[in-house]
């Protein structure tokens, strides 16, 4: 895995075209996958991925070869990949036509069982999206991509307590959101 | 992974392949001058350059990356000649770019319209300027006929593969250029009829079919509107 990312790092430092494009190949499962949790729809999560990508490709084309060689990759991506969502969030809830990702106050209360065929979650994308996006971040970091620790606090620039309690944070409130309703409740 | 919460945030391998969406490719392909460099994306042509003699062509994929800001790989498989009809990928640019180019592409083949005549198409007629300055670097020319474009008195003016490229692609889509160059020396930008009171920009179809005897040449928009001439539906000269 260091070895995968310190070849593509080079690679991107040699060419940034072809480099780039063995990127694509490596981290499109991942942000494909963390995609399609984050909007909970097959289409929705390719626009998200490949609009990602194309960020971080602009991003990159302005980084020297130092700035380059000192990325972690993975956090990096996924970083990338959820502040464009972030923005697909803000320009839907202003633009409320558009077909977007909606933004509940409170998850779908029955989140029922996730789509088997395309395996899209919706309630489960729901839930992430009603998070504060701090917590979001975190553990989208941690529990979808996989991140440790250290590279949660890193990706999202804080110390690593802060990192573990807005991820321990996040997953009580998605408890919290994806949990059934109380029938007793008026 | 015990925790149902976890085993649900497990992405899922949703297997599919996004490298087409995300890296573009290039080729030199054939245009109607002969050899050309075009670039595609998955939704269509996005750049179209000359041919350089860099066998690398590191100038073309360095402009790429700046303008398009899209990664650009060599293409390994066939590529199409491009012609007018080719599709276009114009998401790198601005609505006003946009806009220029869907208007540029409407003028039919053979055919010229000065800068003044685009940029008041779309709907920024003191644009004209902005107007030059959009087709001067037309991400897609040969597709987007900016080769019609022309100055304000109907002199060719210039063009990103050379003026005698603009002439001879104008003389194979059928433009009389010697008829078209006369009315420039005369200072003669519109011609009426007067039979139907209508006026034309000269390269206009129904101008082409104004008998010499009822052609009336105007100088200027001005003169044919005081002459009590309205303006052509087709090729909507602006008087």
């Amino acid at each position: 895995m260091t070895g995968t990312a310190t070849d593509l790092r080079a690679a991107l430092v040699d060419d940034l075209d072809d480099g780039f494009a063995a990127v694509v190949r490596t981290y499109q499962g991942l942000l494909l996958g963390t995609a399609l949790r984050l909007t909970g729809d097959r289409p929705a999560a390719e626009d998200l991925a490949a609009e990602a990508f194309l960020r971080a490709f602009r991003a990159l084309r302005d980084y020297d070869a130092g700035r380059i060689a000192a990325l972690e990759l993975r956090g990096w991506l996924v970083t990338v990949l959820l502040n464009e969502h972030r923005n697909t969030i803000r320009t839907a809830t202003r633009r409320p036509a558009l077909s977007g990702v909606p933004v509940p106050e409170r998850a779908a209360p029955d989140p029922g069982p996730a789509d088997v065929a395309t395996r899209a979650d919706p309630a489960l994308a729901a839930a992430l999206a009603a998070l504060p996006a701090v917590q979001r971040d975190a553990v989208v970091l941690r529990h979808v991509a996989d991140l440790d620790v250290p590279g949660v606090a890193a990706a999202l620039g804080v110390g690593e307590g802060t990192a573990r309690s807005h991820v321990s944070r996040g997953l009580a409130r998605l408890r919290t959101l994806l949990a059934p309703p109380d029938r007793s409740a008026p | 992974m015990s925790d149902p919460l976890l085993a649900r945030l497990d992405p899922p391998d949703v297997g599919k392949d996004l490298t087409p969406r995300v890296v573009d490719t290039f080729a030199t392909t054939r245009g109607p001058l002969g050899e050309v460099l075009v670039a595609r994306s998955a939704e269509g042509v996005t750049y179209v350059r000359p041919v350089d003699d860099d066998a690398d062509h590191t100038g073309f994929r360095a402009e790429y990356r700046r303008r398009l800001g899209r990664p650009l790989l060599p293409d390994d498989g066939p590529v199409p000649a491009i012609d007018a009809r080719t599709r276009v990928d114009l998401r790198a640019c601005s609505p006003f770019e946009r806009d220029v180019l869907d208007v540029t592409a409407s003028i039919p083949a053979g055919q010229t319209r000065p800068y003044g005549w685009v940029a008041r198409e779309v709907g920024r007629p003191a644009a004209v300027r902005a107007v030059g300055t959009v087709l001067a670097r037309n991400p897609v020319p040969l597709i987007v006929p900016c080769h019609r474009v022309t100055k304000a008195d109907g002199s060719l003016g210039r063009y990103m593969l050379g003026e005698a490229a603009k002439a001879r692609l104008l003389a194979a889509e059928g433009a009389d250029l010697g008829r078209l160059a006369a009315f420039t020396t005369a200072g003669v930008v519109l011609i009426g009829s007067d039979t139907t009171g209508i006026a034309c920009l000269p390269s206009c179809h129904h101008a082409r079919r104004i008998t010499d005897a009822h052609r009336v040449p105007f100088r200027s928009a001005a003169a044919a509107r005081e002459a009590g001439y309205r303006g052509c539906r087709v090729c909507r000269p602006g008087v």
